[in-house]
């Protein structure tokens, strides 16, 4: 077993920036002077010719992302989730996704992990306002080597999309050589008592949680949905068919997140299955430390525990 | 260029007549904008832009339509240029139409960017015309902004940029007719002096009659480099027709068959 490593999703999207940035030289990045907090400042440093920086004005940052993108280039827009996602929403909508635009927009420090900045920073709605977004494409990557590889994966592909990423560090449970495919659901491990769907470092708790209950003689299915959309409706519906019941994990609110579009993806496919969310129970968030907020949100791994110890009963 | 110049107006008298007839034709649609902005967009695509053979051709200068509801006079160009057929006017507004309520790239041509939602087209310019100059094509970018549309934040944002950036490859063209849906723009918010306001961000700017070819003509040959240029061009809105000119409530509505009758004889009797 190697070392365990404990890296953040926007370090990851910054080397991947990185990557693909020495690979392709049409990639150009839009950054709204927070380099140092969303990962890009490295590539501003290695291509300053192709770092953008629009200053604190996210909606003129995405409108001219739209722009650079109608002018040949390959733009990624970065700033945090509340500000790429929320303030720009209508921008993104119309002059990227109205356009066709060859767009990646990056949300960082999404959900409630921006603690300690309180509530105005932690976005817990970006995955409702973008996957409401015709044709968005909306990923979620678990973990540091995930985002590494999103990045060319979302390079590769040829429209617009929206990416989240978190601040906090969490444990690098994917592997680099790992074959991701945007759409397609990863199965971490498979068992016949539990389907636990997560998506986000979500997946990195879960993980830890499905380790407890197969110490218990629970064996779990963990599907990490990098993807939220397009939502890979087959994997999800084979194992719960099998479990006959499923767990939804994400850190992001009840209300148009990633559970309600597992549920209604499989409204009327299965019965007799039996569900529950785990998720921000729709309310703002707060000043404090991680350690104490997960808890209080119900994000925690012992949240997740309980949850899922009752599914299987 | 007198020679020229009478061209021009018979254009613009073309142009005005049609986008008095597609918009009562749809009942529906934004004649006082689209009549201020005639002699602009002659300007622009008879003489200032470089279009050389035509919209699909990827040398040509870039052009958004930012004011983009005030698009039936720009329609209206290009059925006199024959880019639409003439009975493609009736289907203004209209399902399955090429001519949609505001313009749309995949099926306009010259039309750069789908605006709609105001301001974003000059910002969508703005990183156009930084695209082009990284990449060092010498590709122009011209856009038409409203002073009504100036009221959005984010036109604002996108000057600041162009300054910052210093895209001498792009030019602002404000139609400055004083009135949007609601009433005059100095009454619904005042934006002061538009021409200072750009100059202290960092622009080339000009302040011209927006329907007199030679001084937009003059404006237009204006370049300093290193700032972006923009045009404040002082118009009428719904210019042309008596009823309309100044008048708010023909900022978005249709004439009726005997109110465009009125405006034809006016326009042709002029």
């Amino acid at each position: 077993m190697s070392e365990v490593k404990y890296l953040a999703t926007r370090a990851g999207y910054g080397q991947g920036l990185l990557d693909a940035g020495a690979a392709h030289e049409d990639l150009v990045v839009l950054e709204g002077d927070l380099g140092n907090a969303t990962g890009t400042a490295a590539f501003g440093k290695a291509y300053p010719e192709r770092y953008i920086e629009a200053g604190i004005a996210e909606q003129n940052e995405v409108g001219m992302a739209a722009g650079l993108a109608a002018a040949g280039w390959k733009p990624f827009m970065t700033s945090f989730a509340i500000f790429t996602a929320g303030r720009a929403c209508e921008i993104v909508r119309n002059a990227v996704g109205f356009n066709h635009l060859n767009v990646k927009l990056v949300g960082s420090h999404c959900g409630i992990t921006p603690a300690k900045d309180g509530g105005t920073h932690m976005c817990i709605e970006d995955i409702a306002w973008m996957k409401a977004i015709p044709e968005m494409v909306v990923v979620n990557p678990c973990d540091y080597n995930q985002t590494r590889l999103m990045v060319e994966k979302l390079y590769e592909y040829d429209g617009f999309a929206y990416m989240r990423t978190s601040r906090e560090p969490v444990r690098v449970i994917t592997s680099m050589e790992d074959d991701i495919e945007i759409g397609k659901a990863q199965i971490l491990r498979e068992g016949k008592d539990l389907t636990i769907a997560s998506t986000g470092i979500m997946t990195t708790f879960v993980m830890e949680v499905a380790e407890k209950l197969a110490s218990e003689g629970i064996e779990a299915t963990v599907l990490n949905y990098h993807t939220i959309k397009p939502l890979d409706t087959e994997t999800l519906l084979k194992h719960v068919t099998e479990t006959g019941n499923l767990l939804t994990v994400e850190e992001h609110n009840i209300y148009g997140g990633f559970g309600e579009s597992c549920t209604s993806a499989l409204f009327g496919k299965v019965s007799g299955i039996k569900y529950d969310y785990v998720a921000v129970e729709d309310r703002f968030g707060e000043t404090g430390d991680r350690q104490s907020l997960y808890p209080e949100f119900g994000l925690d791994n012992e949240t997740i525990y309980r949850k899922a110890k009752a599914l299987v009963k | 260029m007198e020679h020229q110049f009478e061209e021009w107006k018979k254009l613009a008298r073309e142009m005005r007549k049609k986008t008095l007839m597609m918009v009562s034709k749809a009942n529906s649609g934004h004649p006082g904008g689209a009549l201020s902005c005639v002699e602009i967009l002659i300007t622009l695509f008879e003489h200032e832009m470089r279009l050389y053979d035509g919209p699909d051709d990827p040398r040509r200068d870039k052009f958004v339509f930012s004011k983009g509801h005030a698009v039936p006079s720009f329609y209206a160009y290009l059925i006199e240029k024959g880019y639409f057929r003439e009975e493609e006017m009736d289907t203004f507004r209209q399902k399955g139409s090429r001519l949609q309520g505001h313009p749309i790239k995949e099926v306009c041509p010259f039309n750069d960017f789908n605006p709609g939602s105001l301001g974003q087209g000059v910002s969508a310019a703005t990183g156009m015309a930084l695209g082009y100059k990284m990449k060092k094509t010498g590709h122009r970018v011209y856009v038409l902004i409203g002073d009504g549309e100036s009221d959005e934040g984010i036109v604002w944002e996108a000057a600041s940029a162009a300054a910052h950036y210093h895209l001498d490859n792009l030019t602002y063209i404000v139609d400055k007719n004083g009135v949007q849906l609601d009433g005059k723009t100095e009454d619904i918010m005042n934006l002061g002096d538009l021409k200072k306001r750009y100059e202290a961000i960092g622009f080339l700017a000009d302040e011209v009659n927006g329907h007199d070819f030679g001084e937009l003509l003059e404006a237009f040959s204006h370049h300093e480099e290193g700032k972006p240029h923009v045009i404040i061009a002082h118009t009428v809105k719904g210019k042309g027709v008596s009823y309309m000119e100044g008048n708010y409530k023909w900022h978005g509505k249709a004439p009726d068959a005997e109110l465009l009758a009125q405006a034809l004889k006016e326009l042709e009797e002029a």
